[in-house]
């Protein structure tokens, strides 16, 4: 039994090491952006240069809306395949794997063609981008509140609901959405951390985004990629850390987040 | 026009009628329990007075309004779930309150109906819970509350104690009909558990197929069943083949044996002579009462009844007995007599369907 368990740890060991090595790399060779002496010099610098910042918050606006703009589509219809049409549920399904199957770059020359010329001339409107966006993260949204809403009892809460008098804007406000807070926050961080790196609707449709810069940076220089790198990975653990912090204040529905990935 | 009234409801799903010219006229704080086997419709005919389901055809009218077209949440209809279904995001008191809320009451009066069910189901102590912290059978009594703290015309439950353990079962079965009795509120009840229809209900409605077969009192189903379905599903019952000797006096022969009914029976070549189990005897033979004789086949130790196996021609009839400390049974392989009175005797002409059946059968031979 304990040889067992002894092994079990040396496999975690080694799965570890896998995993932290390349990091720890990464983060040893961002420290030496001045010669001879580790710093954080690469940081300062990454930090100094107005179009990080810029293009930061571009995407993180892009990020936002992408979030609104895909829950109030998503949630609403899903409740509604749940409730009303599960006939519908593998043709939704189906389209929700379509940005799987068609390169990002195939969609945006679709859209550059669709709505370049009359009657749609959009195509240098920030809608257009969210549009895209939000077709990017589709699956992700679809998945995660598929999930939250097969996690909770959805026909049985709202038709309590309804015979306790109370209408749609209270039963989804009140009960439905509570409910589903983990596997909702789950879509919002997926959604953010595909806009914040996404480049190719970014670059084709010439958006000053985060992910063309970080591209850019990364063929132009040596140490501030790595720095980026390990900014953008603090970043997303910082963002799951969120969730995990978020489902266990709700307590007992934790079970709820397993359900989405 | 009765308090709550349904007339020729039917539903179909395609072309299949679930529910098929269901008319019953329940009187105010009445408890009428729908029972059946699953798939007879009884919870959907529920769902359509709930307003979760649209009839096909047909009117429901509660307390004189029709409320085919109106909303669930418009009809004040309280309902208990199989499930529960209480929010799981509220404690217990948020959750009686959810629906006060959504009526606009006072917050006092809020407070004080809240405290009220918190005492009618016995939970003063656990408002603050929420449901994962509950026990089945607390989460079932404060979905009740939760459904009755809104004074609901109607109270629907939908095989509200099927998820739970005997015990509880029974005992909540009893605490729900003192809480219908105490509030007065008139209560459908769906179940295909006759025990829990038989001790909870005063009327009974007997489905099967999407349509009634019977509507009686707990006596009446099951001492006068008015179909066979309704005399196989209720109870423990002896189905035995006989064939009429004379219809007007009530002679029959089962397995060349002959047996009287209580009073004449439809003519006919084959009818089904049902017993329980409880009427029938091995001892003292009252004057005027029937008697087979067949040989016992097996005892059955079922804790405060026996039930004897006895071989009758090609069926075997079983026959309940009271376990007491000094009973005395004879050995298996024994010929022995059932005794049984006249009243006994539940006859019931075959199945239409066997009826045909048979018919077909003949002619094939």
């Amino acid at each position: 039994m304990r040889a067992r368990r002894g092994w079990a740890w040396m496999w975690m060991f080694l799965g570890s090491l896998y995993f932290f090595i390349p990091l720890l790399g990464t983060f040893l060779f961002s420290l030496h952006g001045k010669r001879g002496v580790l710093s954080f010099a690469a940081y300062h610098r990454v930090f100094a240069d107005p179009h990080f910042l810029e293009t930061f918050t571009f995407s993180l606006q892009m990020a936002i809306l992408t979030i609104i703009v895909g829950l109030t589509l998503l949630i609403p219809t899903v409740i509604w395949i749940h409730l009303r049409a599960p006939w519908a549920k593998p043709i939704v399904e189906t389209c929700s794997l379509l940005p799987f199957v068609i390169p990002p770059i195939v969609l945006v020359f679709g859209l550059i063609r669709m709505y370049s010329s009359p009657p749609f001339q959009i195509v240098s409107s920030r809608g257009l981008l969210v549009a895209g966006y939000v077709v990017l993260s589709f699956p992700y949204i679809y998945r995660s509140v598929d999930a939250g809403l097969r996690a909770i009892d959805l026909r049985g809460l709202t038709e309590a609901a309804q015979s306790l008098g109370a209408g749609w804007g209270t039963i989804m406000f009140r009960v439905v959405l509570p409910n589903m807070r983990v596997s909702l926050l789950s879509a919002a961080f997926l959604t953010f951390s595909i806009v914040i790196g996404e480049l190719t609707l970014a670059v084709m449709l010439a958006w000053p985004a985060f992910g063309p810069y970080m591209a850019h940076v990364g063929r132009d220089l040596a140490y501030e990629p790595a720095a980026i790198a390990i900014l953008s990975f603090l970043l997303t653990w910082g963002l799951i850390g969120l969730m995990q912090l978020a489902s266990r204040s709700i307590g007992g529905q934790s079970s709820t987040l397993g359900g989405t990935h | 026009m009765a308090f709550l009234d349904l007339h020729g409801v039917v539903k179909r799903f395609g072309r299949n009628a679930v529910v098929d010219g269901f008319t019953l006229a329940v009187q105010e704080g009445e408890f009428v329990s729908f029972l059946g086997g699953s798939g007879c419709g009884k919870t959907t005919t529920l769902r359509m007075i709930a307003g979760f389901e649209t009839p096909s055809e047909g009117s429901i009218h509660i307390s004189g309004t029709d409320v085919v077209s109106v909303a669930p949440n418009k009809r004040g209809v309280g309902m208990v779930f199989q499930n529960y279904a209480l929010f799981p995001n509220m404690t217990v008191r948020k959750n009686i309150e959810f629906g006060l809320m959504v009526a606009k009451w006072s917050s006092a009066e809020i407070g004080q109906r809240v405290d009220e069910m918190l005492t009618l189901i016995h939970m003063e102590e656990l408002g603050a819970r929420y449901p994962h912290q509950m026990s089945g059978g607390q989460q079932q009594r404060a979905s009740l509350a939760r459904a009755l703290a809104v004074r609901p015309k109607v109270l629907l439950l939908d095989e509200p104690l099927s998820a739970l353990d005997a015990k509880i079962r029974e005992r909540l079965r009893t605490e729900i009909r003192a809480i219908q009795k105490q509030t007065g509120i008139t209560t459908i009840y769906v179940t295909h558990d006759q025990e829990e229809a038989l001790s909870l209900s005063d009327r009974i409605v007997v489905m099967q197929s999407g349509r009634i077969e019977q509507v009686g009192t707990p006596f009446e189903i099951y001492n006068r069943p008015a179909t066979p379905f309704v005399a196989s599903f209720i109870g423990n019952l002896n189905i035995l083949e006989a064939t009429v000797v004379d219809a007007a006096l009530g002679r029959l022969s089962v397995a060349g044996q002959e047996v009287f009914a209580a009073g004449p029976v439809a003519a006919g070549p084959g009818v089904k002579l049902s017993l329980r189990p409880e009427m029938l005897s091995l001892e003292d033979r009252p004057e005027g009462a029937n008697s087979l004789a067949g040989t016992l086949t097996n005892i059955v130790f079922l804790g405060s009844i026996v039930r004897l196996a006895i071989g009758i021609g090609n069926r075997e009839v079983f026959l309940d007995r009271f376990n007491t400390p000094h009973l005395a049974l004879p050995a298996v392989g024994t010929q022995v007599s059932i005794n049984f009175p006249r009243e006994a005797c539940l006859v019931t002409e075959p199945d239409p369907a066997e009826a045909l059946a048979g018919v077909l059968l003949a002619k094939g031979n």
